[in-house]
């Protein structure tokens, strides 16, 4: 059904498009649906300088071969590159070099090979525009009786109407199938209770607070006005899932001067002479908020900018979080070294479904 | 005969003190002499009137400080309330570091001091810490042994990631805080200024004392940041390191920029 424009008869192309009726309003809605699409018809023919102008026919060939041969020396310099500019291990500038070398070769060959054939196209192949009819979606009416014909003579042939033991147990048989992936996926998920994993973190009564990632204990003493340390709990390093483990209890150790801390009723024994501890991990999304400033004694997360303000328990002053960071509480035992005084009184981190 | 002359001469070369390289030997000892034995007197010299050349320094440095500091941190440093703070017990690793980077004296008052063309000659800074150190005791000018980068570049990548990454940026590249506040890119920064900065803790950035962070721990550190400066970047152009906002910018203008024009060209009709 495709048609070539040659230019001359305009009136002819595109006319073979089915025209539609503008759909009927019914009475008594206020819709004017007189505003049929009228087909334009093709643009009409210009010829291109390289139909008109046999020199620019011949430069624009030359062009495409060019652009070709390009493509033929990109491919041979990539290979090239590949050998003469190898990765030698250690050296990431030799890694550098190596990419980039390749990259840029592959890219000429590539690309060249590519704007040749659009260019090729576009400029001397055969120029004039074409129109091809679409057809209608729905089939014809013998189409349409044949096909219901063939489900009928299948139903027969095979029997599944009428034998209906098969085919309700070869129903049976499909739900049944997947029940194995599902009962064996759900066991995928962590075999102990999520919740109960979520709520509790490895800090307990007496143990240890300790610097990331060496896990040597820290003294009261050590932690001077404007430190921040990293804290990890005591014997992190030697769990199997430390880093579970960590992504729940890693803490963040600040000292203030006490009078710059309001301490609300029930937490006065949570602090050290100024010294608090804070869960590190973001009440949003779970994120490390570590960015501290000691002047400002904001702490702020570097992923969406929750700013926690540390003078007031961490309360949320900026950002998405919703709750303020849970803390720990701390004391000393007898050799001046910190040690919390149990786990977090409420889960650490993001919100989740059973929180609550 | 003649022969036999010429033969002598040669035999009879010019050795011992008249050789040719003899007067070149004698002014190399002598020249190795008197500088040895310059250096050996100065340097046993220095180490006598060190605390004399302090004492010496930290006059050179009050009268830099009336005349420089007083406005904002008082006459006698001890601050002035509301402009700038007491100056006793900040030691001389802070005036080094402040005044070294060109951070004090302030331009202006801002969210933070920011790094400007340094203001004093590297004595004068000298001076001026010899002052501030002589008021009360604080962190000192640390050992050079610290700021040679040559610690253990891993270890002090571990530990960069864990105490510094997240203001200062995975790659030293900074990054902002909050109200206009803002972690300094670490390229470039001289090693002492580097150690300073965490014994120290200028303005927002907290404290990391030697129990906190050893001076090896330290050291380590700035091996990594010198790492940092001398190896580029394996992925090429790094996009001043920020991640994937500036890489997610740059492919969604200048990618799909590119997209875009490959598109209209393919589409457009040629002439």
């Amino acid at each position: 059904m495709a048609q070539h424009d040659d230019g001359g008869d305009n009136a002819a192309a595109g006319s073979a498009v089915v025209k539609s009726e503008p759909p009927q309003a019914s009475r008594g809605t206020a819709v004017i649906a007189s505003d049929a699409f009228e087909n334009p018809g093709l643009p009409p023919h210009r010829l291109r300088v390289t139909d008109i102008d046999p020199q620019k026919d011949r430069t624009a060939e030359r062009r495409v071969y060019t652009l070709f041969y390009l493509s033929i020396v990109g491919s041979i310099l990539a290979v090239a590159f590949y050998v003469a500019f190898p990765i030698i291990p250690g050296d990431t500038a030799s890694v550098r070099l190596n990419t980039l070398l390749l990259g840029l070769a592959i890219a000429l060959g590539l690309l060249s090979l590519g704007v040749g054939a659009i260019y090729w196209s576009k400029n001397l192949m055969r120029g004039d525009e074409l129109s091809e009819d679409r057809h209608l979606t729905r089939g014809s009416e013998e189409t349409r009786a044949r096909s219901i014909e063939i489900f009928k003579e299948g139903n027969q042939e095979s029997g599944f109407g009428r034998r209906t033991l098969i085919r309700n147990s070869l129903l049976g048989a499909l739900v049944a199938f997947p029940l194995p992936g599902i009962v064996l996926f759900r066991d995928l998920a962590p075999a102990a209770d999520p919740v109960k994993q979520l709520e509790h973190t490895m800090w307990a009564k007496g143990m240890r607070l300790t610097h990331d990632p060496s896990g040597t204990p820290i003294k009261a003493s050590d932690v001077t006005i404007g430190s921040v340390f990293h804290v990890i709990p005591e014997g992190l390093n030697s769990k199997a899932d430390r880093l579970e483990e960590k992504a729940k209890a890693a803490v963040l150790l600040m000292r203030l001067k006490p009078e710059d801390l309001h301490v609300s009723s029930g937490r006065e024994t949570w602090n050290y002479n100024g010294i608090v501890a804070y869960s590190k991990i973001c009440t949003h999304v779970g994120c490390p908020v570590a960015l501290y400033e000691q002047q400002t004694h904001h702490l702020l997360c570097p992923c969406h900018s929750s700013t926690f303000d540390v003078t007031n328990e961490c309360e949320v002053i900026f950002g998405p979080a919703k709750r303020p960071l849970p803390q720990l509480p701390i004391a000393i035992d007898s050799e001046g070294y910190l040690v919390a005084q149990s786990d977090f009184h409420e889960p650490v981190g993001p919100s989740f479904w059973e929180r609550t | 005969m003649a022969k036999n002359s010429r033969m002598t001469a040669r035999r009879s070369r010019p050795v011992g003190r008249r050789h040719p390289l003899a007067t070149i030997a004698l002014i190399v000892i002598g020249l190795v002499s008197t500088g040895g034995a310059y250096a050996l007197f100065s340097s046993t010299a220095s180490a006598e009137t060190t605390s004399a050349h302090t004492q010496a320094s930290a006059e050179e440095g009050k009268k830099l400080f009336a005349s420089n500091c007083a406005t904002c941190h008082g006459l006698s440093a001890e601050g002035v309330n509301g402009v700038g703070p007491s100056l006793y017990g900040v030691g001389a690793a802070s005036v080094s570091f402040q005044v070294g980077t060109g951070r004090m004296p302030l331009a202006n008052q801002g969210p933070q001091a920011e790094q400007k063309p340094v203001q004093f000659t590297d004595a004068q800074v000298q001076s001026l810490a010899d002052y501030v150190a002589s008021l009360s005791p604080g962190p000192g000018i640390p050992d050079q042994k610290y700021l040679q980068g040559n610690g253990n570049a891993a270890t002090g990548a571990e530990l960069f990631r864990i105490n510094c990454a997240m203001c200062h940026n995975v790659a030293g590249a900074g990054g902002a805080l909050t109200e206009g506040k803002f972690a300094p890119a670490l390229s470039g920064v001289l090693p002492a200024h580097v150690y300073e900065a965490m014994v120290t803790g200028p303005q927002n950035m907290p404290v990391f004392n030697d129990k906190n962070l050893t001076p090896t721990q330290k050291a380590d550190i700035i091996t990594y940041l010198k790492y940092l400066d001398k190896n580029p970047s394996p992925g090429g152009f790094d996009l001043g390191n920020l991640g994937p906002v500036a890489e997610g910018l740059f492919i969604w203008i200048f990618g799909l920029g590119a997209v875009v024009g490959v598109t209209i060209w393919i589409a457009a009709k040629a002439n």
